[in-house]
């Protein structure tokens, strides 16, 4: 016999089990959702919480990571949600639309929902949920995380863009937890890009530091044809927090996507982006920095299909790890028979600040096509003790000087953000990170 | 009256080999010292264990910079107190500006020694002129520190820091290597405008030939990690005639 031998349930595995039958029935949604959400349920059943020998959870295992099931986090009540509002200051003075989601619910009231441009439609995913219609709403998605996502989602934005309408005001998802005691928080959004519109969306997650809580997010996105989005996502969770989210975008041809991922906050972060490049001429960048000290795990896994021809992506990835923190990146990139001319590039670079630090890098190239262009590249290693003396040499104390080389690691990630506001505040991020070193 | 450097019996290690072996010297202000050697001879380790390089051991005897323990300070704070080092091979750092890590390097020294930080206008002004006297392009100070400039131009770069940074001491480690008589005469000129009765030099070089630009006071011949002899100017153009041979066998 070679059946795979299911492994003993982990205590998280059987209190989702018990948190699964004793609220499926309450959970947002008719008839219809139940049948979606229970058919999720069975295929994490199936599979249970990733293991280290499932290839794409190598690096976070989460039967090992994810010690209990938490309870859902109730919809916030007027103190959480005057706490949320006080609490994310992020990007506040940008002039962005907010919307707010708090502890996994929209909270219209607290969201600057104010003259809509023409051609753009925001509601809660709790409304698609109750009417019932899982379309548009839970489609999409069948790894474990998103299955686990689907089973409990309660929550979430879905926005429309019409076609050729370009929405020039970006659009911020403000996710906080407030949750004191121990919560779980499953939210699913939806941005559909009509063909030739354009439109930001940043999206920031942050919580208490002190609170131990879960976060399974999801979004898929379809960018039309000859659409554009710019994608922003700060994970900067507090610091015993689980977050684990989930991208799926089907891009369309000529369209540009560009994604920018900030990662500073989280005890054990995984984002994994499952990018599909659908149509011709496709255009994807992918910039990605995570900055880790103390235990943190932050692991990015990202999977790039190229479907059809002429399509180009870059993937650049950067990691500054201290302490005993641990940078996780997988990079897949696959290109189909039919993706000729394809161009595609991915690079990974680990900048370790201390001998206990790891990263974990893992890019691969899968090709069907003969007529590319591919590669891929990993670097890994300490600050420069030359450069270093250098500035010292210069009068820049030690710290300082170690923040300038950092920043310039980074750097290269940061400038690949095409508003000048967002990338400023970003920077701005990485320097109260590097502050915080000192 | 304390003498700006004084170096007292010193001998430093690096991976367990002896490189300095009792050296002596003495600076005051106002004087331009030239220090010539054969390769090898120690000129870059003194540079280095001057200006605090990890990696070097002292074995024993004694700095002093204007009458403190310049070996107890940290690299920063040498710089703070006065201490520039002209770096034979100056080093490219990617990503960080030319005029950031400028104006950066000169608040910290400031901030260090209670003065006033400046604004950044203010540092660019200061900065332009002196690119300007160095002949150097404003578009340079854009650029990522030296990366992708030429010799002659990281040349430059290190005499504008050395200007801006208005130090007491300056160490000038082979300014002269790779430049061609232009560049050389830009870097001689920019040297010397900063000849001044309150700092001293030392400007380490290999060939006579920078020292017909930058006139020294004193000249030492440094073999095998030590002074063996000092002398006036005309020391250099004797050593030039006759080549290092004599000090090279007399020192082993
Ligand atoms: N890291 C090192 N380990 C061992 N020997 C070294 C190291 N660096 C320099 N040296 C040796 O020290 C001696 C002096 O070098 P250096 O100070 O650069 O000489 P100079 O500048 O006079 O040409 C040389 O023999 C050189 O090989
Ligand atoms: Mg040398």
């Amino acid at each position: 016999m070679n059946a795979e031998i299911r492994p003993v349930k982990t205590a998280a595995e059987i209190g989702l089990a018990d948190l699964f039958a004793a609220s499926c029935a309450s959970l947002p949604g008719g008839r219809n959702i139940e049948t979606v959400r229970r058919g999720a349920f069975e295929r994490f059943v199936a599979q249970g919480l990733p293991h280290s020998r499932v290839e794409a959870w190598r690096y976070t295992d989460l039967r090992r990571l994810v010690r209990d099931a938490k309870p859902l986090a109730s919809r916030p009540d007027a103190t959480a949600k005057e706490a949320a509002g006080i609490a994310t200051a992020a990007f506040a003075n940008l002039g962005f639309r907010r919307l707010l989601i708090v502890n996994g619910a929209f909270v219209p009231e607290l969201s600057d929902l104010a003259d809509l441009e023409p051609g753009v439609s925001i509601r809660a995913t709790v409304n698609g949920l109750d009417a019932d219609d899982a379309d548009g709403v839970l489609d999409g998605g069948d790894d474990v995380a998103t299955a686990l996502n689907t089973a409990f989602a309660a929550d979430g934005v879905i926005i429309a863009i019409d076609p050729g309408v370009v929405v020039t005001r970006p659009i911020h998802l403000a996710f906080v937890t407030t949750a004191a005691t121990p919560a779980a928080m499953f939210t699913r959004s939806s941005l559909k890009i009509g063909a030739g519109a354009g439109v930001t969306l940043i999206e920031t997650h942050e919580g208490p530091d002190r609170s131990d809580y879960q976060v399974n997010t999801a979004l898929r996105t379809i960018v039309g044809d000859g659409a554009r989005l710019d994608h922003v996502k700060v994970t900067s969770e507090g610091g015993a927090a689980l977050h684990i989210a989930t991208l799926q975008a089907e891009i369309g041809a000529e369209a540009v996507y560009s994604e920018f991922g900030l990662v500073t906050g989280g005890a054990v972060v995984r984002n994994q982006l499952f990018l599909k490049l659908a149509g011709e001429g496709t255009i994807a960048n992918v910039h990605q920095a995570s900055l880790l000290a103390g235990r943190q795990h932050a692991d990015i896994t990202l999977t790039v299909d190229h479907v059809a021809a002429g399509s180009q992506s870059r993937e650049v990835f950067k990691a500054v790890v201290d302490d005993e923190a641990r940078a996780v990146f997988q990079g897949k990139i696959t290109v189909r028979q039919g993706a000729q001319q394809t161009d595609a590039r991915m690079m990974a670079r680990a900048l370790l600040l201390s001998d206990e630090a790891v990263a974990n890098c893992k890019p691969e190239l899968e090709i069907f096509a003969d007529d590319v262009q591919c590669g891929h590249g990993t670097t890994t290693g300490a600050l420069d003790d030359q450069l270093k003396f250098y500035l010292m040499a210069r009068g820049i104390p030690e710290k300082e000087a170690e923040a300038l080389l950092i920043q310039a690691f980074v750097g290269e990630v940061i400038d690949a953000i095409a508003r000048d506001d967002l990338r400023e505040a970003l920077s701005g991020r990485m320097l109260d990170w590097l502050k915080g070193r000192e | 009256m304390t003498a700006l450097l004084e170096i007292r019996g010193l001998k430093a290690e690096i991976d367990g080999r002896q490189i300095l072996n009792g050296l002596d010297l003495i600076v005051n202000k106002g004087e331009i010292h030239a220090i010539m050697g054969p390769n090898g001879a120690g000129k870059s380790t003194l540079s280095y264990v001057l200006s605090g390089k990890p990696g070097y051991e002292i074995t024993g005897g004694e700095v002093s910079f204007n009458g403190e323990d310049l070996l107890a300070m940290d690299p920063d704070e040498r710089a703070a107190k006065g201490l520039f080092l002209a770096f034979q091979y100056p080093l490219e750092i990617p990503g960080v500006a030319t005029l950031t890590f400028l104006r950066t390097a000169l608040n910290a020294q400031r901030k260090k020694r209670g003065e006033e930080e400046l604004s950044s206008p203010d540092v660019l002004k200061r900065v332009r002129e002196l690119a300007k006297q160095l002949s150097i392009d404003p578009e340079m100070l854009k650029r990522p520190l030296n990366v992708g400039f030429s010799g002659g131009e990281k040349k430059r770069n290190e005499t504008l820091q050395m200007a801006l940074l208005e130090p007491k001491l300056c160490v000038l480690d082979e300014t002269d290597s790779g430049l061609d008589i232009d560049a050389l005469r830009i870097v001689a000129d920019g040297v010397n405008r900063l000849r001044a009765a309150d700092r001293g030099m030392i400007v380490i070089t290999h060939y006579q030939r920078l020292l017909d630009y930058i006139v020294p006071d004193v000249v030492h011949v440094l073999s095998a990690g030590r002074i063996v002899k000092t002398g006036g100017k005309e020391l250099a153009l004797e050593l030039e005639a006759t080549g290092y041979a004599q000090y090279q066998s007399e020192a082993a």
